[in-house]
């Protein structure tokens, strides 16, 4: 068995409106940054797992983001799993 | 008639549902406990109360949703057995999957706590069939994720197959933007399965149960469950 970091990126589906990135880019805006748009605020989720690869590893990260970690509804996710 | 109370790791509405379900409305009421195995055979209607349940943490309703508990309630509400979620309890249905869709934060990004107007969409399922069709109810709210969301499929299939129960609408019944507090497709406040024996609500009936309250509007949902 071998050890792997695994971080996961959770963002609100690109169809869904993201009133929290709506209300930060109003703020950024206020503050002059009028070159940034289309904020979107997401999750970050960061652990470990032990497994035999990395491919085994991506797949329990996988099975916990669509039962638990993310809701597929309207979340989209990303997985980078590093050894060590 | 006897009502199962699920408390689990801050409910905070447990204690107002058993007192609306057995004082106000005149059934019995026991708790349960959410780490407990098995639901008691006598327990005709279960309710998930509202609250933070797990503190809201990762999302409203996602943990508690792998509580012990939950795997029986799931078993009781596909054996046909009478669920019904208010408010929290409606977050923990949709993670379930026994609720199609999910709430959002509210597009105001508030939490809101105000009396609001329901219009009674559909009065024949267990828990409406005391109220008349269209009648226009008054209901308190309390949350910061109430905004209802689901895929244009399934929008469309809550309408065709009358699942959308109750409505945020104003004092004449007419739905609109100005009527809807949280941004909710359709003005949605509550729905059932397509079976009819599952509902979830965001506004709080048992808050508006009794005269001294200053309104009793929502004892009619126990009254039509308490009819079965």
């Amino acid at each position: 068995m071998k050890k792997y970091k695994a971080k996961i990126r959770i963002t609100l589906r690109s169809g869904i409106l993201d009133v929290q990135g709506r209300a930060v880019e109003h703020a950024l805006s206020s503050l002059n940054f009028d070159m940034m748009s289309n904020v979107r605020i997401g999750k970050f989720v960061e652990l470990d797992i032990e497994a035999q690869n990395d491919g085994q590893a991506e797949e329990f990260a996988k099975d916990a983001c669509e039962k638990l970690i993310a809701n597929p509804i309207i979340e989209d996710y990303s997985i980078s799993i590093k050894e060590g | 008639m006897k009502y199962g109370i699920v408390v689990f790791p801050g409910s905070n509405c447990d204690h107002d549902a058993y007192h609306t379900a057995s004082v106000s409305s005149g059934a019995d009421a026991v708790f349960l406990w959410h780490k407990d195995t098995v639901i008691p055979y006598d327990i005709d209607c279960i309710i998930l109360p509202g609250g933070f349940s797990y503190g809201d943490y990762l999302r409203c309703g996602a943990i508690s949703n792998y509580s012990n508990i939950m795997k029986e309630v799931v078993k009781f509400a596909n054996k046909g057995g009478k669920v019904i979620g208010i408010c929290n309890g409606f977050q923990i249905l949709t993670e379930s999957g026994l609720l199609p869709g999910t709430l959002l934060r509210n597009n105001s990004l508030k939490f809101i706590c105000k009396d609001v107007n329901l219009k009674v969409n559909n009065n024949k399922t267990p828990f409406t069939s005391e109220y008349n069709q269209d009648d226009v109810i008054k209901i308190p709210i309390a949350h910061g994720d109430g905004n209802y969301y689901a895929s244009e499929e399934k929008i469309k299939e809550l309408e065709d197959y009358n699942q959308i129960v109750f409505r945020y609408v104003d004092e004449n019944g007419n739905a609109s933007n100005n009527s809807n507090p949280n941004g909710s497709i359709n003005n949605i406040a509550g729905i059932v399965n397509k079976e009819g024996n599952v509902l979830g609500m965001m506004p709080h009936p048992e808050r508006y149960s009794d005269a001294i309250l200053g309104c009793d509007d929502g004892l009619t949902v126990f009254k039509s469950i308490n009819k079965l």
